[in-house]
């Protein structure tokens, strides 16, 4: 029975493994420049969890095989050293992963929450309702309205409660459905939750970020490919949460500056 | 093994049951396990009030709608009462604790005068409370009519139905007492007593927190 | 400690009389903790119907379930799950599974049973409070499921609750008017239950050891509950008033957690200058204790049995202690790691982030400690030590996933993704339940005199342990794709190519599920005809093998043990017994040399 828990557990660690190696299923390319740092802490940490998992899945089987009861009257042995190795291994070889990882993805987390944006950005405004998403672009005048929640109308597609009569700034903001950004520039977002929270998640971009209600909060990054993908909620708001997506566009500076111009001939 | 080198003989319990072993009256119970369920209880009621507190603090911070208000006097005077009944209660739990063990009956209602004295002063301050409330209703203040009242009508309910608990308890130590001499009812009663003075405390930092802040 | 360890005041009731009073309103911790036991067995039976529903759902999302349509004619309209029903199923699983599952079982269930007796006392230190817990548990249990039966269902806002979706009311959903209401009160009620039981663990601890029981001499499996009862009365009286904000938000019009200007279902909410921030640092400031409260009596239960089929000492007890000290109150400040994309200042994530880490300390050296016992033994391979050994591996593969993360930097990618879901499944869904699958297979000749049976616990085993790697350990790939969790279905276009690898978890789920069949069939036979257990048929150690499978109903027959050795006198340190290879703690005789 010992020699067959080691067996199964050796095959469960071997093929978990292998296929975590193997990359079967990962993350899609990273486009967005901060990626590469956290995509690096997540190898760093899959490298040595992996160490940790293989050695210690590995040695309860080992011990497991060696350490039936044989019937034979054979004394137990304590582990040598006793206790001492397992603390100085946890505390001494565990703890300083943890400071290394600590010092490491402190900064990579600071670069991109904690740093204000380049004051060069591009400005969009986002909304999140159930169950969808809608981006406001300043327009020409580069303001953006004010928002009144009681002016909300979905019949009308105010999405932000825009007061347009009464507001000159909001009368050329642009709000379409789908995030149209250029490549390799800085795009400051602000996410608004109309209703309940939410959240904003682009595998591809390396970054997640709920919206609270109540709460204007800023998410910074820069695309630095092209392409199409999925934005998609990651916080349960309701019945529509599994299917609350919108498309990014990553586009070329020019094709972007084409298409702003076309979005504001038609306000 | 620390402690006594002979252990006290056990104690006959005070419901009906078949005695095991020799026992005697004579000694106290060593250990208090009613005192250690009132220093847990105040300790996790005091958690409750402290996240109720964080809570109040974060609300207030939260957005500008805190709606300042003046505290009813009635509650200064319903703070007397509370204090007044704790002291009741210690006065009696002294008279009782120095009744020999092994007395028959206490003498009397000796003693336990002061435990309905704080029967009636508990009672008369839950009711202050509750006019309390309704002054404040007089004036337009009710649950969701502001965080500020919000709060105040929280803290002082579940600081007032903790204070009925702690009622239900004095009446079922009193009733004990009645009954039976010995130590075990005076264990409870200590306990009691412990809980009640809590409520006191407790009461003089509600006070203080919602005097200074509401 | 300065208590003396000697005989308390004990107690307080006669042998019941009376059909009633034994069985029913029983003050005796032995039935009130199998009525705990009951009652988690219940709950996990329902709580995992409905995971079967969800996965099937997830892998089959337009096939109609047979049956269904009949039981939830709303929810389920021609057997197929509605968006807003499955969301439903999952608020109940996660909360049945937390709280009437993984809170009751282990620690109000196991802990009930054997506190009193491992610690040599005739029974709880209040007994009166004690099946008052109990019943109050059940009306919460019953105040939850009928959330199933009223309005327009249970809520669909998660275990979490997460305000204001919780909190506004039915604008936001179906199953936000009454049935939201509802499990805010059953939680209410929950939590004033398990604080009187964390009173009644504690006073019995310090207050009842029978003499020669010192701290140090106690079992570590009441060590566990002990210390699980300290976080339990801090933690839990921290969610019942987070849970009473929440109601007077719901139904009283205040604005606790919800802020001004929501528009939802196209109407401007009346609540304003509430912080939906303050539900979820409340919630997680009980959250994460509770997590632990859910796994620790499962490393006092491996720690204690481990030993007895392993025929040597625990390796390093006291350490273990110390770290089950410094599990429990690190794990007060970690809350936020649940938080970090939350909006909260970015710089506390960081702050978070470094106690989370730290605890991977304590929690490996515990993980070494069992396989270091493991180490030189002379291992039985009961069904009992199967779960033990299958605990520590699934212990391992949970907690590895923990500390990814615990990464802000990492959870940027992976926070609300299937890499969390087979995270917390693999500590609290399999390790916890291997936990009490350990216990119920080592206490059950105890509790019910009867053995259960060998061959069928360990098919029971083996198709287990194989069961829920092929469950769950797939979602830590499905994470790492991105995959976002509490989702219906997959209509995305980089989700649509995973489906193939829900499916193979739902059928290995399905499976696996009924593979539990074993060990319910075999429960329910051996209480009532299983063959006679004697009174110490694993040749363990501590005070309830002392006396008779069951105990009588003040455990020791009149006569409290005195105990004269420690809980881990097996093998190697010479214990030469009358009775072989080990001394039980209330043998008069020395151990022998080490």
């Amino acid at each position: 029975m010992g020699k067959l828990f080691a067996v199964v557990l050796t095959i469960i660690t071997v093929v978990s493994t292998a296929l975590f190696v193997a990359h079967t299923w990962w993350l899609p390319v990273d486009i967005s420049a901060h990626g590469q740092a956290i995509d690096r802490q997540l190898s760093e940490t899959m490298v040595t969890s992996g160490v940790l998992f293989v050695l210690s899945q590995f040695a309860l089987a080992l011990f497991v095989w060696r350490y039936a009861d044989r019937g034979d009257g054979r004394k137990a042995k304590t582990f040598p050293g006793g206790v001492t190795p397992m603390v100085l291994f946890a505390t001494v070889l565990v703890g300083a992963e943890i400071l290394a990882l600590t010092f490491v993805g402190s900064k990579v987390w600071a670069g991109i929450y904690q740093t204000p944006p380049d004051p060069g950005s591009l400005q969009i405004d986002v909304q999140s309702e159930q169950f969808a998403f809608y981006f406001r672009y300043p327009g020409p005048d580069g303001k953006f309205g004010a928002t009144h929640p009681e002016l909300i109308n979905e019949a009308n597609e105010n999405y932000f409660g825009l007061d347009p009569a009464h507001d000159v700034s909001a009368r050329d903001d642009i709000v379409v459905p789908t995030l149209t950004i250029p490549v390799n520039r800085p795009i400051a977002l602000t996410l608004r939750a109309k209703d309940v929270s939410h959240a904003f998640y682009v595998p591809e971009l390396r970054i997640q970020q709920d919206f609270v209600p109540g709460l204007a909060i800023p998410l910074h990054f820069t695309a630095t490919d092209t392409g199409k993908h999925e934005i998609v909620c990651t916080q349960l708001c309701g019945l529509g949460h599994y299917n609350m997506r919108a498309y990014i566009e990553v586009i070329s500076q020019a094709a972007f500056d084409q298409w702003l111009k076309d979005k504001a001939a038609q306000q | 093994m620390t402690g006594n080198a002979t252990p006290p003989p056990p104690i006959v319990p005070p419901v009906a049951g078949p005695p095991t072993a020799s026992r005697s009256t004579t000694e106290p119970p060593p250990l208090a396990p009613a005192q250690t369920g009132v220093l847990l209880a105040i300790g996790t009621i005091c958690m409750s009030f402290a996240a109720l507190t964080s809570a109040m603090v974060v609300r207030q911070g939260a957005a500008p709608d805190w709606r300042h208000f003046h505290l009813p006097y009635l509650l200064y005077l319903n703070t007397l009462v509370l204090l007044a009944s704790s002291g009741t209660l210690e006065w009696s739990r002294r008279r009782i604790a120095a009744v020999p063990v092994g007395a028959a009956r206490l003498p009397g209602l000796d003693g336990l005068a002061g435990v309905y004295f704080t029967l009636v002063l508990g009672l008369l301050f839950v009711t202050g409370q509750v006019i309390a409330w309704r002054q404040l209703a007089a004036q337009g203040l009710f649950l969701a009519t502001a965080p500020s009242s919000a709060f105040f009508y929280v803290f002082t309910a579940l600081h007032g139905l903790h204070v009925l608990g702690g009622l239900v308890a004095l009446v079922y130590v009193l009733r004990r007492l009645r009954r039976i001499a010995g130590p075990v009812p005076r264990v409870a009663l200590r306990a009691a007593a412990l809980y009640w003075h809590f409520m006191g405390a407790l009461w003089l930092y509600l006070l203080a927190i919602l005097a200074t802040r509401v | 400690m300065s208590h003396p360890t000697t005989v308390a005041a004990p107690h307080h009731h006669a042998p019941p009389q009376g059909f009633l009073r034994t069985h029913v309103f029983s003050l005796d911790h032995k039935v009130i903790g199998k009525q705990y036991l009951d009652l988690a067995l219940v709950a996990v039976c329902i709580g995992m119907l409905l995971s079967w529903l969800m996965r099937f759902h997830l892998a089959w999302p337009e096939t109609p379930i047979p049956g269904l349509a009949k039981l939830s004619p709303n929810g389920a309209a021609g057997g197929v799950i509605t968006p807003e029903y499955y969301l439903a199923l999952m608020t109940m699983h996660g909360t049945i599974m937390v709280f009437f599952v993984l809170t009751t079982a282990p620690f109000a269930g196991f802990g009930n049973y054997f506190l009193p007796i491992q610690v040599g006392a005739e029974d709880m230190a209040f007994p009166r409070i004690n099946m008052m817990s109990f019943w109050v548990t059940l009306v919460a249990f019953l105040v939850l499921i009928s959330g199933f039966f009223v309005g327009d269902g249970p809520p669909l806002s998660g275990w979490t609750a997460y305000a204001p979706l919780s909190a506004v009311g039915k604008d936001a959903g179906p199953g936000q008017g009454v049935g939201q209401t509802l499990w805010a009160v059953s939680i209410t009620l929950f939590c004033v239950a398990q604080l009187l039981g964390a009173l009644n663990f504690i006073t019995t601890t310090l207050d009842l050891r029978t003499k020669g029981m010192s701290l140090a001499r106690m079992p570590y499996s009441t060590w566990a509950w002990f210390i699980t009862s300290v976080i339990g009365l801090i933690a839990f009286a921290v969610l019942m008033p987070a849970c009473i904000l929440l109601i007077l938000d719901r139904v009283a019009g205040t604005s606790f957690f919800i802020p001004a200007g929501l528009v939802i279902s196209d109407r401007l909410q009346p609540h304003s200058g509430g912080s939906p921030l303050l539900w979820q640092h409340l919630f997680w400031f009980f959250g994460h204790p509770e997590v632990y409260i859910a796994i620790l009596p499962g490393f006092g239960i491996i720690s204690h049995i481990l030993p007895a089929f392993a025929r040597k000492p625990l390796l390093g007890p006291r350490v273990l202690i110390a770290c089950l000290v410094a599990i429990a109150f690190l794990s007060y400040t970690v809350w936020g790691h649940h938080m970090f994309l939350s909006g909260m200042n970015p710089f506390s994530a960081t702050l978070f982030s470094v106690p989370t880490l730290i605890i991977t300390i304590p929690a490996t050296i515990v993980t070494l400690l069992w396989i270091g016992t493991v180490y030189g033994a002379n291992l039985r391979f009961t069904t009992p030590a199967l779960f033990c050994l299958g605990f520590v591996s699934v212990f391992v593969s949970g907690g590895i996933s923990g500390f990814f993360l615990a990464q802000p930097s990492i959870d940027t990618y992976l926070h609300g993704t299937y890499f969390v879901v087979g995270h917390f499944h693999f500590v609290m869904g399999v390790a916890a339940m291997f936990g009490i699958f350990a216990g119920t297979y080592f206490w059950a000749p105890k509790m019910f005199g009867r053995m259960m049976n060998e061959t069928l616990g360990k098919w029971h085993f083996w198709l287990t342990f194989i069961g829920v790697y092929c469950v769950f350990m797939p979602m830590h790939y499905l994470g790492l794709a991105g995959n976002v969790r509490r989702y219906s279905a997959f209509t995305d276009d980089y989700l649509k190519p995973m489906i193939p690898l829900h499916q193979f978890i739902t059928i290995a789920a399905l499976c696996t599920g009924v593979a539990q069949l074993l060990f319910l069939f075999n429960l329910v036979r051996a209480r009532f005809r299983g063959p006679k257990a004697p009174d110490n048929p694993w040749e363990a150690t501590t005070l309830e093998w002392s006396t008779t499978s069951p105990p009588p109903f003040d455990n020791f027959g009149g006569r409290p043990p005195v105990v004269h050795h420690g809980p881990n006198e097996y093998g190697a340190t010479g214990a030469t017994g009358a009775t072989g290879d080990y001394v039980m703690q209330a043998s008069p005789q020395s151990a022998g040399p080490a």
